[in-house]
């Protein structure tokens, strides 16, 4: 998933020659996607519909900070079976875009929702003590350390694999 | 922690990548992202900054003490020169057996040719001694 910066306006007209332009930063795989859902969120919030609009703009937002890792808490609402709810997560990332791929995943996991279903509201950095879910308080307690209690040895390439091998391979590390 | 797991996954930890590009260099975890994956970086021995998972990954028994979490490339490249990290991986017996299987896969045909005589010579000498006691002790 990537973030994309979409701006957008009715077209103008004679009553209205210079209509206000809406910003929305949507999370979406490519371009395509992510103006047909500006379009979906726009259309519910004003009177705009891709009909009688035009996108004016299209950017990439690239993570500023890609190399360290963030708590984020992203609100939601999404459509379950019986209903619509909304909802508080939080994840462990690195960028922006990947906190709301791993919640589209986890939503997908948990509740079997499908990214239609799934209206991400906010996604913002929180702060360690800030943090709500025990989940993610264990990994930012200060000087974590654990051990890996099981090992999986997989071969280095695809092509190393072995139906067959020598020894039991053992799982201590 | 339990006693019977001396390797953890901790800031400062050294690790050898397993799998990927940078398969067989050695680098250290700078950041735990969740029990998962880490930040690892190795400015000394050519394995960029980057996220990578448990999975591609080997825990080795070094660990560089006093480590800042999140520290800067630049900053970590002192800290290895300093506590000689790199080379107490290099001297270690798990390193030499690496190399040696390095060595050996990417050996020629005269290599081999070469290992095959010296190889030989060494049995001559030792045979020869061998015999000799033997003849002594018979």
């Amino acid at each position: 998933l990537h973030e994309y910066q979409v701006i957008g306006r009715r077209l103008p007209t004679e009553n209205e020659p210079t209509p206000k332009l809406f910003r929305m930063r949507i999370f979406a795989p490519n371009e395509v996607v992510a103006k047909s859902r500006y379009w979906y969120f726009l259309s519910k919030l004003h009177k705009a519909k891709r009909a009688s609009g035009e996108i004016v703009s299209v950017n990439e937002i690239f993570e500023s900070k890609p190399l360290t890792v963030k708590n984020y808490g992203i609100w939601l609402r999404y459509d379950s079976r019986s209903g619509t709810h909304n909802m508080y997560k939080e994840y462990r990332e690195t960028t922006r875009a990947a906190a709301v791929a791993s919640c589209y995943q986890d939503m997908a996991a948990r509740h079997r929702a499908r990214f239609s279903s799934v209206q991400i509201i906010r996604v913002a950095e929180v702060k360690a003590a800030d943090v709500r879910r025990p989940y993610i308080q264990q990994l930012i307690q200060p000087n974590l350390k654990f051990p890996l209690p099981h090992r999986n040895t997989r071969a280095a390439k695809r092509s190393d694999r072995s139906l067959i091998i020598a020894q039991r391979p053992s799982t201590f590390y | 922690m339990s006693g019977s797991f001396k390797r953890l996954v901790e800031v400062g930890r050294v690790v050898l990548i397993n799998r990927g590009i940078d398969s067989g260099k050695v680098a250290t975890i700078v950041e735990i992202v969740d029990h998962r994956r880490a930040i690892i970086d190795g400015p000394t021995t050519d394995v960029k900054r980057q996220v990578i998972p448990f999975n591609n990954v080997v825990l080795t028994d070094i660990v560089v003490k006093g480590l800042p979490r999140g520290i800067g490339s630049k900053r970590l490249a002192v800290f290895l020169e300093k506590n000689q990290v790199v080379e107490a991986w290099q001297k270690s017996a798990w390193a030499q057996k690496l190399d040696a299987r390095k060595r050996r896969s990417n050996m020629s045909d005269f290599d081999r040719f070469k290992l095959m005589r010296l190889k030989r010579q060494q049995r001559d000498i030792v045979d020869r001694q061998v015999a000799k006691l033997r003849k002594e002790r018979a």
